[in-house]
């Protein structure tokens, strides 16, 4: 079991799909300004990842191999559809938040590379828990930025008021890049760094040798 | 020389080896700051002239001085009259003690207003420096590099670019996210690709936007609202602008800004002795003000019932908001401009026309240079890298002949 272990956790840290991989950022950066938008993000992401990844694999041994990714897709479309409408069911408010990006997990790079990568050579069972571990992967990467965007942009934590803005007579004088898209991407590129600082093998190998700073200090 | 003597002889504690070898970066840029660098280029060399970074990076920063005490003097003044106008006594808190400590409120008196420009301007400043320093000497120390006065440069003109009433935990910020973000990430002095001082601005601008653009903030007066000569074009165009300040008047600096970025004479003359002394391109600088000239001609011409600021001439262009200083002082930056001779023409062009674009066309930026100049330095390595390919090419051609 230790094997299953592994495949659920892996993609957590060691080889998280945002932080090493660097796929599926372009959702990371859109909805993370509220907690709670994430974090539905973070649940539909994760169930389609994990069903896509099972259904796949159910069938993997039937697709032919010239078709494979219209077949992935056609699933991935359908749990994407399935997700969509019960959201407008169930969290109207969130899934207008949301705008195109539920719809848009259907191009996330990390559901089609494990779906791809993954379930085409493994069975069902594993398959499912390899889709679950990289949405968690994806989750904890998503939840982390988005508290440090809706903590500094907004100073409240899941809409409820930590920081008593200025606005409200508080001290906090809320950041407003924070809710632009652009903090999502230094956000994520500082915890790239403090990721590769404590795992050192994640680090990549340099493509070439930076030159020191003058002809001497090379020499 | 004792204090040459003293130097030496901690030295070999900061070698390798040494007690502090991890300090040694704090123990180089002090003798360095001290004292010429005793390292010489060994090989053979085309170096016509004894210049070095140190003396490259000082004469930018001695030349910085004088926008500086201009725009402490009009500082001064725009917060003295404006608080006679509306009736203030006095400055509250320490600043107030030490202005009435050596000067007093006096518009008509030039000292009384540099004062009131110093109190204001003196603390960004040492916070600037400060923080700036903490992440330069960290980031030195963690991988071995020197620090260098590349950052008594940025560290100056981030300061002058900012308005005199901003907080100071702001700058601090903003200088934090400049060099950590602009320039230390990327490998430290001489590899950012982007002005630190302007990333750090761009930085401010983006997160704090009422404190660093809108009316409120120009003038170091609490509640007195007073729009830039930009910001006035932007409403009511020309005519506006014309009405509240004279060309002179903003020649000279006498207009609301960020602290630096007033007076084009000061920026000028500290512009005249970057030239004379090569520190600066003057390709750049000529560059982007041909760029701005020939695109404000281009809108005169073109002309627009609905946008007034498409009849700003371009000698209003040039004195009104950054754009001398940003010509000046940020376009020349030697290591996110463009290197080659021709790449320094299309850079600078290129610099003038963005900015033109931005001022005339964008209405959610009265002011454009900022954000010009970085999106500029972004192309510098595309520019210097067509030009290097073209010229390959001509000679190629030439020798197929």
């Amino acid at each position: 079991m230790s094997n299953v272990k592994e495949i659920l956790f892996d993609p957590v840290f060691n080889n998280n799909p945002i932080g090493l991989q660097i796929l599926g950022i372009c959702s990371a950066l859109a909805v993370t300004t509220q907690m709670s938008v994430a974090l539905v993000m973070c649940i539909a992401l994760t169930f389609v990842c994990a069903f896509s990844n099972l259904f796949i694999s159910l069938i993997r041994n039937q697709i032919p191999s010239s078709i494979r990714i219209i077949v992935q897709m056609a699933i991935i479309a359908s749990l994407v559809i399935v997700v969509d409408q019960i959201l407008g069911a169930v969290a109207y408010e969130t899934s207008k938040q949301l705008t195109v990006f539920v719809g848009l997990i259907i191009t996330n790079c990390i559901v089609m590379g494990r779906a791809e990568a993954f379930a085409m050579q493994n069975p069902p069972v594993i398959s499912f828990v390899d889709g679950v571990g990289n949405g968690l992967g994806y989750s904890i990467v998503l939840m982390v930025v988005a508290t440090i965007r809706e903590l500094f942009g907004s100073g409240s934590l899941f809409g409820f008021e930590v920081l008593t803005l200025v606005n409200n007579g508080g001290w906090y004088n809320p950041m407003g890049l924070m809710l632009l898209a652009p903090s999502a991407f230094f956000i994520i590129g500082l915890l790239i760094w403090a990721l590769r600082s404590c795992k050192t093998e994640q680090i990549e190998e340099a493509e070439y040798e930076i030159g020191g700073h003058t002809a001497l200090s090379r020499a | 020389m004792a204090l040459r003597k003293f130097l030496d002889g901690i030295e070999p504690e900061f070698e390798k080896g040494g007690r502090y070898e991890r300090w040694y970066a704090v123990y180089e840029a002090i003798d360095t700051i001290l004292y010429t660098p005793g390292k010489l280029t060994a090989t053979s060399s085309h170096v016509r002239d004894a210049v070095d970074l140190k003396r490259v990076m000082s004469t930018v920063w001695l030349c910085a001085f004088f926008p500086m005490f201009a725009g402490m003097y009009f500082t001064g003044l725009h917060a003295t009259i404006a608080m006679e106008q509306m009736g203030i006594e006095q400055l509250a808190g320490w600043r107030g003690f030490i202005v009435e400590l050596i000067a007093g409120y006096n518009p008509e008196s030039w000292w009384h207003c540099v004062v009131y420009g110093a109190v204001f301007y003196v603390p960004i400043y040492i916070v600037t420096f400060a923080v700036g320093a903490f992440w330069e000497i960290l980031f030195s120390i963690k991988r071995g590099h020197e620090i260098n006065e590349g950052f008594f440069v940025t560290s100056i003109l981030f300061s002058l670019i900012v308005p005199a009433s901003i907080p100071l935990w702001q700058v601090a910020l903003g200088i934090s996210f400049g060099v950590v973000i602009g320039k230390e990430i990327f490998g430290g002095t001489g590899k950012n690709f982007l002005n630190p001082a302007l990333t750090g601005r761009a930085f401010l601008f983006f997160a704090y936007p009422a404190e660093i653009s809108g009316d409120a903030v120009w003038t170091a007066v609490d509640g007195f609202s007073g729009a830039t000569p930009l910001g006035i074009a932007a409403i009511s165009g020309m005519e506006g602008v014309t009405n509240a300040v004279t060309w002179m008047d903003a020649f000279i600096g006498n207009i609301q800004g960020s602290v630096g970025e007033t007076s084009t004479l000061a920026i000028f003359i500290g512009g005249a002795i970057l030239l004379i002394t090569k520190t600066a391109s003057w390709r750049i600088m000529l560059g982007v003000f041909l760029g701005m000239v020939g695109m404000s001609l281009i809108f005169n011409l073109v002309g627009s019932d609905t946008n007034p600021v498409f009849a700003m001439p371009w000698y209003w262009h040039l004195v009104l908001g950054g754009f001398a200083f940003g010509m000046v002082y940020m376009a020349t930056d030697p290591v996110s401009a463009s290197m080659t001779n021709t790449g320094k023409w299309i850079f600078g062009a290129l610099i003038g026309v963005m900015c033109v674009l931005i001022r005339v066309i964008n209405p959610a930026f009265p002011e454009g240079i900022m954000l010009a100049i970085l999106f500029v330095n972004l192309c510098a390595p595309l520019i210097d890298w067509a030009v290097v390919r073209a010229n390959i090419k001509r000679r190629v051609a030439r020798g197929h002949r």
